[in-house]
């Protein structure tokens, strides 16, 4: 049962991880049916920023805990900052072009920033300090789970509560939503959709900055290549629930991280990846939108 | 208006193919050629070569050189790629190279190889431990400063089973070809030791690069691992170990020259202590391998990287041995390497039949108080 | 554009990059030497570079919309300048000749390694061709194709191995295999649209790689297979220079060969079955069209090709491992299509030229290399978002009066 336990544990972190993710995407899809490649990058300049911060307040002697905080809000900063810059550079002016140019625009991004990571900084792995609090009254269940893992489900938890408020309860999301249905028509009902787009991607970048942060601190290392395979598992995810939906893109996660966990816990680790892309053609074989997604009606 | 700016962009593209295909530059210089992996994730692993090589043919111009000409450095990038490294190779040989110091990958030196051997040119590699590609005589014009995978996987499993006494290993690798390979030696040799000294297991790959590894960590606790043999490099060794110790794990970690790097211990902090692992025997106390480390410090402000003593004593052993030939005639090079001792960060060595050095070997290692200490 | 609103606005422009990229350019930490490096001169490196930067690209912006609107304001489809220049025989046929010459002396005129490179950029010409008939013609997104042109090489590779089967024998093999995995594939993903066909195909590539990588008993996983013998010529032993120019000539070969082939399934039925695919799936299916058997004959028929390139890129080699056939390889594929243009020949060769040349003459800037071929695909994207020489569709205009023929 212990077993299980942990497996079912360490499913839900992943799980949560590539949720943190995988929002970014799904929300960008919904609004301009981008696949945006370069947004595992984001999530990668995400942790380095915070890792930049880190080491310089370190190095002033500040408090953890502070250091913490600013060097969050710093990574979200930054990553909304590259990915709405991305977003003007690349993006826009293919608005309207055929839909594979903002596809390779996209790859182009993402290999860009791989790259302008790999030569400011450094090809090597980079330690990265875990600076999340161990909570005391988490100390009894430290042979299962620890602090870092469930301030991890906390923190997805939280995020999604906000996402969900954001879009269903506020102007700026019904806005979204709008422009998401209908692009030309949100215009002609006066939605400014230059900034509404602008918006979606400052959203997504920060929940994947906030994603970085987190499995930095989890993980203990950073390198300039995490996002590439990041980015790929959490775009499997936010596919596999149904692109476009949110609560698909969380669903979709857990599901993909508890599929990893417990095929490499009672089968084998190596075929785990071949695993999870088999469950998921066969998932999309019984609905082919994904599980929560919307059965695409074509007009004709 | 248009097209004109086509036509000149047109022209320029032809002008720039024109000059950048010319062919071979002649000269009257040494020309050493350094392939790897240059950028990409593997970077790490290439560039200390490369510097390495600037090092050491600074010092030697600054002698005047190899037979009295100039050694010249040709630097070819082959981000650890088969398919890219017969390009390097066929750019190189086109260039005129007359020794080759590379690859590292041992899949990419493997697709490189051919090319070089028909062409006559020696190639030796601080870091390809593949053993078939000497012991398989296939390739008469390799050699390599560091010794092969099936001594190192030897040297982990006699360790685990007569040194630190256990039976139950799990043997774990990163899907690639040098962790896997290594791996399945030691599987090899555990299997051989019989069933009532040694027993597998667990043989699992992991994916390197995944958000997390607490499923196999729970693995091995739950088969009952008492020690556990991982071949592969450090990024993902440390996060295992990180994650093995979190959760008050014992089991003893023992692995290969891919972790035994500075960077190991750095990255996984107080998690490394008492960590296995096995590398080159111990040259820090060797004067010469101190002057190198030296010298990188000085010329590039860090530590040199992984394979850096092994690439610095391959250089030397090459340039050495064409001095020492007389001539950048084939077959008096690998005369000479095989004849000749050349003194080297890694001791005196001089190479054998197949083209393994002799005097280079194995040693295992401990990580205390974050350093690394042989265990005698 | 050279008003003081304009300097304003790259102004401003720069500012933003500099705080843009402040942490990352100008802080280099190292973690594990524990040090931290200010370089405060990048910081104003890329605001003088940005300002300027900014300021060529809003003109050159400005310049391409322009452009659009004349193309759309007036009323017969104008043609864009490649494209009426292709269409040109006074251009076409001397340029043919020339091509056809170039082609056959450029081996033993330049150096080994430009022979290398050039085949290999043929091999990748024959890859776009074949993902552009399912991509391009068919407009089923495909990010998987390296899965076929994996089945290809293995299939030789192995064939060699086990069997001591030759180049030759092994071509149509591997080409047939490669087909049957298409067919394979097509299957489950049939009643996907768009970007949901996109994450199958390429978890089916992932699935091919990994299945390649761990199930070493069959494919001798992450070591590969080495010692592939290149394709032999009636028993002739050749040096590696003279094999490489062989190899060079029976890749010029089969491109010919593809061109043709490729050229008449567009006109054929099967074809325009394609084409009406990808414009409208519905209407394709109201006209009477099999989907299924559309598909499926994409996917088989693009397949294909990949086998046959991957036949040729083991023998060329000689050693193949799996990761040699990862995603980013599916992705390099369908940069060449959609840059070149999808759907046209000529613009798929383009792409496959660029994208496999231009890193290998930018190695003269080594470290910048990457960025600046990344670079290079975001601007060609901005600037030419329908690929250099996107494909022309086929017009017919009728002239009016009867008795007159229909121009095409």
């Amino acid at each position: 049962m212990d077993y299980f336990l942990e497996l079912f544990l360490g499913g839900l972190t992943r799980g949560s991880i590539y949720a943190l993710i995988a929002l970014g995407y799904t929300m960008v899809y919904g609004i301009i049916e981008l696949i945006n490649f370069a947004h595992g990058e984001i999530y990668m300049i995400g942790a380095f920023t915070a890792l930049i911060v880190i080491s310089v307040l370190t190095m002033l002697g500040w408090n953890q805990l502070a250091i913490l905080a600013i060097a969050t809000l710093a990574a979200i900063v930054w990553s909304s900052a590259y990915g709405f810059t991305a977003e003007k550079v690349a993006y826009k002016p293919l608005r309207n072009a055929p839909r594979l140019s903002p596809l390779i625009s996209a790859i182009g991004v993402s290999l860009f920033l791989q790259n302008y990571v790999l030569l400011a900084q450094t090809s090597d792995f980079l330690p990265f300090p875990n600076l999340i609090p161990e909570f005391k009254f988490l100390e009894p269940l430290g042979g299962i789970v620890r602090s870092t893992e469930i301030v991890i489900y906390v923190v997805t938890a939280i995020v999604l509560v906000i996402l969900t408020v954001l879009i269903k309860f506020t102007k700026l999301g019904k806005a979204m939503r709008a422009t998401a249905q209908d692009r030309d028509m949100a215009m002609l009902v006066g939605v400014n959709v230059d900034r509404v787009i602008s918006f979606t991607f400052i959203v997504g970048s920060a929940t994947a900055a906030l994603g970085g942060v987190l499995i930095a601190s989890h993980i203990g290392q950073i390198n300039f290549y995490i996002g590439f395979i990041a980015g790929i598992k959490a775009f499997v995810a936010a596919v596999l629930g149904g692109i476009g939906s949110m609560p698909g893109a969380v669903l979709g996660s857990l599901v993909l991280g508890w599929t990893e966990s417990f095929f490499t816990g009672y089968i084998s680790s190596d075929y785990e990846d071949v695993f999870a892309f088999l469950f998921l053609v066969l998932i999309l074989i019984f609905r082919p939108s994904g599980i929560l997604g919307r059965a695409n009606t074509d007009k004709v | 208006m248009k097209h004109r700016i086509s036509v000149l962009a047109l022209t320029a593209m032809v002008g720039v193919f024109l000059l950048f295909g010319g062919t071979a530059l002649a000269g009257d210089t040494i020309k050493l050629g350094v392939a790897g992996p240059h950028s990409g994730d593997l970077a790490s692993y290439g560039i200390p070569t490369v510097h390495a090589a600037e090092l050491v043919v600074k010092n030697i111009n600054a002698k005047g050189g190899v037979l009295g000409k100039k050694v010249e450095l040709l630097v070819e990038d082959d981000v650890c790629k088969p398919e890219v490294a017969t390009n390097t190779a066929t750019k190189l040989v086109g260039e005129g190279v007359n020794v080759v110091l590379g690859h590292i990958c041992s899949g990419a030196t493997k697709a490189a190889l051919g090319i070089y051997k028909e062409a006559k040119i020696v190639v030796m590699s601080p870091s390809a431990t593949n053993p078939a590609l000497t012991q398989s005589g296939d390739y008469p014009n390799f050699f390599r400063t560091i010794a092969s995978d099936d001594a190192q996987a030897k040297l982990e499993v006699d360790f685990a089973l007569n040194t630190l006494k256990v039976k139950k290993i799990a043997v774990l690798h990163d899907k690639g070809d040098y962790g896997k390979g290594l791996a399945e030696y030691a599987k090899k040799f555990l299997e051989a030791a019989g069933p009532d000294k040694a027993e597998v297991v667990l043989f699992e790959g992991i994916t390197p690069g995944a958000v997390d590894y607490s499923a196999i960590v729970q693995k091995i606790k739950r088969k009952g691992a008492e020690a556990v043999i991982f071949g592969g490099y450090h990024p993902e060794a440390s996060k295992i170990v990180t994650q093995m110790r979190k959760k008050k794990m014992k089991t003893y970690f023992i692995s290969d020259d891919g972790v035994k790097d500075d960077t190991f211990i750095k990255v996984a902090k107080k998690y490394a202590e008492g960590v296995y692992a096995t590398g080159p025997k111990d040259v820090s106390k060797n004067p010469l391998a101190i002057k190198a480390r030296e010298e990188h410090k000085k010329a590039y402000g860090s530590d040199p990287g992984a394979f850096y003593d092994n690439a610095y004593a391959a250089a030397l052993a090459l340039l050495n041995a064409i001095e020492k030939a007389g001539s950048t005639d084939y077959d008096a090079i690998v005369k000479a390497l095989r004849t000749n001792l050349v003194d080297t960060p890694l001791g005196k060595i001089k190479f054998d039949k197949r083209g393994d050095a002799i005097g280079v070997g194995f040693a295992m290692y401990q990580v205390k108080d974050g350093k690394y200490v042989e265990v005698k | 554009m050279f008003t003081l609103k304009e300097l304003k606005k790259s102004f401003l422009i720069a500012l933003w990059f500099m705080f843009l990229t402040f942490p990352i350019m100008v802080i280099r930490v190292n973690t594990v030497e524990q040090t931290i490096d200010w370089r405060w001169n990048r910081l104003v490196m890329v605001g003088v570079f940005s300002f300027f930067v900014s300021w060529l690209w809003r003109y050159l912006l400005q310049r391409k919309e322009m452009g659009q609107k004349r193309a759309e304001e007036s009323e017969s489809p104008t043609l864009t300048f490649q494209q009426r220049v292709l269409q040109n025989p006074k251009f076409t046929r001397p340029a043919l000749v020339v091509i056809c010459i170039f082609a056959v002396i450029f081996p033993f005129y330049f150096s080994m390694y430009q022979v290398n490179i050039m085949t290999t950029a043929l091999i990748y010409v024959i890859l776009g061709l074949g993902l552009n008939i399912v991509v391009g013609l068919a407009g089923l997104l495909d990010l998987g194709y390296v899965a076929f042109y994996a089945v290809g090489a293995y299939s030789y590779a192995l064939l060699n191995v086990h069997f001591g089967m030759g180049f030759w024998a092994c071509l149509p093999i591997g080409a047939g295999l490669a087909m049957l995995f298409g067919i394979v594939l097509g299957f489950p993903v049939l009643r996907l649209r768009g970007d949901y066909l996109a994450i199958v195909t390429l978890g089916f590539g992932e699935i091919i790689r990994l299945i390649l990588e761990n199930w070493n008993a069959f494919s001798f996983g992450p070591s590969g297979i080495a010692n592939i013998p290149r394709p032999g010529f009636f028993g002739i032993k050749m040096s590696i220079h003279q094999s490489l120019i062989y190899i060079y000539f029976i890749m010029v070969a089969m491109v010919i060969f593809t061109i043709f082939v490729v050229r008449r399934l567009q006109d054929s039925r099967i074809g325009r079955a394609w084409i009406a695919l990808r414009e409208d799936e519905v209407a394709c299916q109201a006209t009477g069209i099999d989907k299924t058997k559309t598909k499926l004959s994409a996917f088989a028929l693009g397949a294909t090709w990949a086998g046959m390139g991957g036949v040729v890129f083991a023998a060329k080699t000689t050693f193949i491992n799996p990761a040699s056939f990862t995603i980013w390889e599916s992705i390099m594929i369908l940069c060449i299509v959609v840059l070149g243009g999808m759907g046209s020949i000529v613009g798929v060769i383009f792409g496959a030229g660029i994208l496999i040349l231009l890193p290998e003459y930018l190695r003269a800037f080594s470290e910048y290399r990457m960025l600046m071929f990344a670079a290079a695909l975001v601007l060609m994207m901005v600037f030419r978002p329908h690929g250099i020489i996107s494909a022309v569709r086929r017009t017919y205009q009728f002239e009016g009066s009867p008795g007159e023929k229909a121009s095409s």
